[in-house]
């Protein structure tokens, strides 16, 4: 008996939490599709060649803004690698395209607070930088690179 | 309902009506590529309705199984290295897009999971399981092996950073 009181408590309280993700998820979802279609790939290819740290910075930048799915990562890493972009750049975005959510930082705010939501992207993007630095310095280290 | 969930069930209907509000405008400003826009989401909205099946089944484990006194125990203040451990491995072996997971961690907030144990967890989600074949098809074995070594072992350095900045709840 009480264990089926605690069933349909925790099933109400499901709900009702369902129901307040839904208009975050769908908002992300349509900021995530207009953003996407704003900035195509090919916007991208031509902006780096300054130099490794402002190309690794600007990596982590495409990376942050960028949404969609992680395979669409590789596809645009893969091709700014054979367009002559350094490794470093490309781990940068690859990494910031999975860690940090520009686009999702409303929804992330909304539910785990503002403070650390700006916290956790914010040393995410540094973290990116440093990985991707570490990754390829490891790589030549392995004689991989 | 208590208040704090009333107020961010208010916040989630004004942050789609922004959304919709930008839309609007970006219409007025480019029908075309709003269009497009919409295109792209009525098949992203495609892909993601069956993880939202997971993402309610989750949220009904957590609410069902999970107590304030056990989450405490695995994932509180005292959880030790038990708690980073289950963080970085059910991050890595989560599945879905990253804004789906919030809801099921602001519930785990709430039941007292530490701010450093949901930051290493939403960053050892960037290990990707199901997806390395194809990132080592990409860009090889050792850079896939390197890098992913290098993402979970930032994810506890993540977790440590948070967990300074964050103020402390008793």
């Amino acid at each position: 008996m009480q264990k089926e009181s605690h069933l349909k408590k925790s099933l109400l309280k499901t709900i009702r939490a369902f129901i307040n993700i839904l208009p975050i998820i769908v908002g992300m979802l349509l900021a995530t599709s207009l953003v996407v279609t704003l900035f195509p790939e090919e916007i991208s290819t031509g902006l780096f060649g300054n130099g490794v740290i402002p190309d690794a910075m600007l990596g982590a930048t495409i990376g942050s803004i960028a949404a969609g799915h992680p395979l669409a990562s590789y596809l645009l890493g893969g091709e700014l690698l054979s367009g002559g972009v350094s490794l470093i750049a490309v781990t940068a975005l690859l990494v910031t395209w999975v860690t940090v959510g520009i686009v999702q930082l409303p929804a992330e705010a909304l539910m785990l607070g503002t403070r650390f939501a700006v916290y956790r992207n914010f040393i995410s993007f540094g973290i990116a930088i440093i990985i991707a630095f570490l990754t390829v310095y490891t790589l030549q280290f392995l004689g991989a690179a | 309902m208590p208040k704090q969930q009333k107020r961010s069930g208010v916040g989630g209907w004004l942050f789609l009506a922004l959304v919709l509000i930008g839309y609007g405008l970006s219409f007025l400003l480019n029908p075309e590529l709003t269009t497009d826009a919409l295109t792209f989401f009525r098949r992203v909205i495609q892909q993601v309705l069956p993880v939202l099946g997971i993402v309610f089944l989750f949220l009904f484990i957590a609410n069902f199984l999970l107590t304030p006194t056990k989450v405490k125990h695995y994932l509180g203040k005292e959880s030790g290295l038990k708690g980073w451990v289950a963080s970085i491995v059910t991050g890595i072996f989560s599945m879905g897009p990253i804004y789906a997971w919030y809801a099921v961690l602001a519930e785990l907030q709430k039941e007292g999971m530490r701010a450093a144990l949901i930051a290493t967890f939403l960053y050892s989600r960037a290990v990707k399981l199901p997806l390395l074949p194809l990132m080592i098809y990409y860009f090889g074995l050792t850079y896939t092996s390197v890098l992913c070594l290098y993402l979970v072992v930032f994810s506890v350095i993540q977790g440590l950073l948070i967990d300074r900045l964050m103020p402390h709840k008793t």
